[in-house]
């Protein structure tokens, strides 16, 4: 999934670049501040401990073989801050020193893999696994992040691929989409009997590690918001032209033209777009960053006012 | 020790090697982002940059074998997404351009690679005031890649002699259980490297 140069436009660059800048920005100084010095160089290790990891193939079928990524199996082992530093430096490291993913492209990748490889799978892991108790609960917690987090990194991949004009949308993202599907469940199944061994034979470390280093509220927020942006950035103007489901049954059993028109939200946001832009693209896309601003302002407020008065 | 595929040929001593890693980082940069914005009705430049890194590559004394096998395997990986821009109009212009500009930069930044050592890429870093925590997660990372690759291909070793099986899901058992065991012992490792830094003063 590391993208070379040459594949992305200057403004996909600048805007995965920012993103990834803001991300590592915030997992540092979360990671600076709770950090203990004993842990230091732990980050550094772990991040050798990736590398070496993913050099082992794992037989697939048919003679092809897979390997560990990776950010998921960090992310529990040692919180989301933490994994986002480590798979980050990673790759600047396969970038700077293999020339395997551009150098340019770098911005693009960590947003890909370290960040929401990290933030997705980190959070993922802790809500499932809170909802699912017990050993079992636990290792399934780590088969959802992980699958989810493969998933969704090729996904985002795929999209910038095609917000590039590299590739067209409608084959990046079945091509992407479908193989990373597979390669999503070799991930979760590498990692889930991977935490199996470390609990089997150290289970303190699992306990100690994350327990700790857990992301504080503020740099939740930030990465809500950075994974939002991203994801309406660059999936939204390809997904916004498809019609959404209700639309298509509605068109199909032809009581669409029966549909009731709400004046308020057509007045405010006509179709998502937002009104006075001609590209519809970028309307698409500022109408989508908004949407997702006054959802989450509006998840804040309730969240707020339900906290106080429990 | 088998790990001299990682960086082997960065500390020789041509001159392209001894040019300070700064001026060699901003040209990299520079040829990067002029081969990604120029536009490709101009082959001209391309063939003007392709001369030119064959010069350096040529100035440079690596092996001209090494820098072939590294770039087709690299290659692979490109050829995978390029392959996928066939399926849109104009499919066979935009392949072609991707397909020049990727080799480009692939050839700039494996050149830039193997003619600068990392440690000098982290000294560079620091003038930039980036911080000490992530400056220290690199240099660990870069000076213990060799000794956990070590690691992992001993103990990889060691469970292949002794185990018989073939069967897809008893290796994956056993693949599992090796990077298992690797985390524990980094994690004993990064213990120990801490206790050897703070012995010789760090913090």
């Amino acid at each position: 999934m590391h993208i070379p140069d040459g594949f992305l436009d200057t403004k996909t660059v600048v805007m995965t670049g920012t993103l990834s800048l803001v991300g590592v920005a915030t997992a540092w100084r979360q990671t600076k501040k709770h950090i203990e010095p004993q842990r230091v160089p732990m980050l550094g290790i772990t991040a050798a401990f990736v590398f070496a990891a993913q050099m082992l193939n794992f037989p697939v079928a048919g003679g092809t073989s897979g390997h560990l990524m990776g950010a998921v199996l960090t992310s529990v082992l040692l919180g989301p801050n933490a994994a986002i530093i480590v798979i980050t430096s990673v790759l600047v490291v396969q970038c700077l020193l293999f020339a395997d993913g551009g150098v340019l492209a770098l911005g693009a990748n960590i947003f890909n893999m370290a960040v929401i490889g990290s933030v997705v799978g980190g959070f993922l892991y802790r809500g499932v696994s809170r909802v699912l108790p017990g050993e079992w609960g636990n290792i399934s917690a780590v088969a959802i992040a992980a699958w989810f987090s493969v998933v969704l990194s090729s996904i985002c991949c795929a999209g910038e691929l095609a917000w590039s004009g590299t590739v067209s949308w409608d084959a990046a993202f079945p091509a992407m989409a479908g193989i990373h599907a597979l390669i999503g469940v070799g991930e979760a199944l590498i990692t889930c009997l991977v935490i199996t061994a470390v609990k089997r034979s150290r289970p303190e470390l699992l306990k100690a590690n994350s327990g700790k280093n857990g992301a504080r509220t503020g740099s939740v927020i930030v990465y809500a918001l950075l994974l939002a942006i991203g994801l309406v950035m660059f999936i939204s103007p390809f997904v916004s032209t498809w019609p959404d489901g209700l639309e298509m049954v509605a068109a199909k059993l032809g009581f669409d033209q029966k549909a009731i028109q709400y004046p308020l939200a057509e007045e405010l946001f006509p179709g998502y777009k937002f009104p006075g832009l001609d590209s519809s693209t970028t309307a698409a896309i500022i109408g989508g960053v908004l949407g997702v601003l006054m959802v989450f302002l509006l998840v804040s407020i309730l969240s707020r006012k339900l906290k106080t008065r429990a | 020790m088998r790990h001299s595929f990682l960086d082997r040929y960065s500390r020789l001593a041509s001159p392209i090697h001894r040019l300070p890693g700064a001026l060699k980082l901003a040209a990299t940069l520079v040829l990067l982002i002029s081969i990604v914005t120029v536009p490709i009705s101009l082959p001209g430049v391309f063939l003007g940059i392709f001369m030119l890194l064959i010069v350096v590559a040529f100035v440079s004394a690596i092996p001209p074998v090494f820098l072939l096998r590294r770039m087709l395997f690299l290659e692979l990986f490109v050829i995978g997404v390029t392959v996928l821009s066939l399926f849109q109009k104009n499919g066979i212009i935009i392949f072609t351009a991707l397909s020049v500009k990727s080799t480009l930069c692939l050839f700039t930044i494996v050149l830039f690679s193997n003619t600068t050592p990392f440690s000098e890429l982290l000294a560079l870093m620091k003038t930039w005031g980036i911080s000490g925590l992530l400056i220290t997660t690199l240099s660990l990372l870069y000076r213990y890649l060799f000794v956990l690759v070590d690691e992992t291909e001993r103990m990889h070793r060691a469970r292949t002699s002794r185990t018989f099986v073939t069967r897809r899901r008893a290796l994956w058992r056993s693949y599992a259980t090796v990077i298992g065991q690797l985390f524990v012992r980094s994690t004993e490792r990064a213990e120990r490297i801490y206790a050897a830094m703070c012995a010789r003063g760090w913090r």
